[in-house]
């Protein structure tokens, strides 16, 4: 049986991409900023910041992308963020000391208003609901809806 | 930065941004109206890059980062026309509401903004 990965850059969708740009504009802004400002003062905070700003970058790309394997490389950055956020959120709270300097996952994302912590979780949900699925369904469904 | 300036400029990216998510909500594609509103956010975005420039020049400089400043600022211009450009290619409700997440980012970041120029003691 065929199967098919439907668009994940359709109807809400679309906003979720726009939000997941947006930050990842924002953690590559911060990022550059801490590097070329004085990355020796938090280098652990700052080499973080880094790295979630490419996931975050890769995560937008994958969710814009079509076809299965972005498919996956969606659900692997998206599933890293919410590590992210989670671990980075605790022990920004039980060990200030290794994390002196903010990133975008510090105290679970309370600098960016949570939508760090919020935005993996409706990933999710976006990318189950759009999961690969044999091709007369999703062509049923689409049909339904109109989309 | 003009302290009233900034605090106009984020009152108008909120109110922008939450007309656009509004409609985009309730259904209307990128309209005169939304799209008027985010432009204006980027004028005023345009005349705070001015103002930022000439300001040291009249003893009117950042308590904090002025690399930091900069980055926000800069960054915060690029949203407007990014989101402009999808209202135009993308003619559907939900470009209304990504009109309107930029427009309401623009209002966090001239606040963080806000923040370096006259708050921060760094």
């Amino acid at each position: 049986m065929t199967t098919t990965t439907p668009s994940r850059s359709t109807g809400v969708g679309r906003v979720l991409i726009a939000v997941y740009g947006l930050l990842a504009l924002a953690a590559t802004g911060r990022s550059v900023f801490q590097l070329l400002d004085d990355f020796d003062k938090a280098p652990v905070a700052y080499s973080l910041s880094a790295l979630a700003a490419v996931v975050y970058i890769v995560a937008t790309v994958a969710l814009i992308v079509p076809g299965e394997t972005w498919y996956r490389v969606a659900w692997v950055t998206i599933s890293f963020e919410l590590l992210g956020v989670l671990v980075v959120g605790l022990l920004s709270i039980f060990d200030p000391v290794l994390f002196p300097a903010k990133t975008v996952w510090s105290r679970f994302g309370a600098g960016y208003g949570y939508v760090p912590l919020v935005l993996p979780i409706l990933g999710m949900l976006w990318l189950y609901r759009r999961r690969p699925r044999p091709a007369a369904q999703v062509a049923a469904e689409a049909q339904s809806t109109g989309a | 930065m003009i302290e009233w300036f900034a605090f106009t400029q984020i009152a108008v990216a909120l109110v922008a941004g939450l007309l656009a998510v509004a409609l985009g909500l309730v259904g209307r594609p990128p309209a005169d109206l939304t799209m008027g509103a985010t432009a204006l956010v980027e004028v005023l975005l345009v005349a705070q890059i001015v103002v930022s420039l000439l300001a040291p020049a009249f003893g009117n400089t950042a308590s904090g980062s002025t690399l930091e400043f900069w980055v926000y600022l800069v960054s915060a211009a690029l949203l407007p026309p990014l989101a402009i450009v999808w209202g135009l290619v993308d003619r559907t409700r939900w470009s209304t509401a990504v009109l309107g997440v930029a427009c309401l980012a623009v209002a966090v970041m001239v606040y963080r903004m806000y923040q370096i120029w006259f708050v921060q003691v760094a």
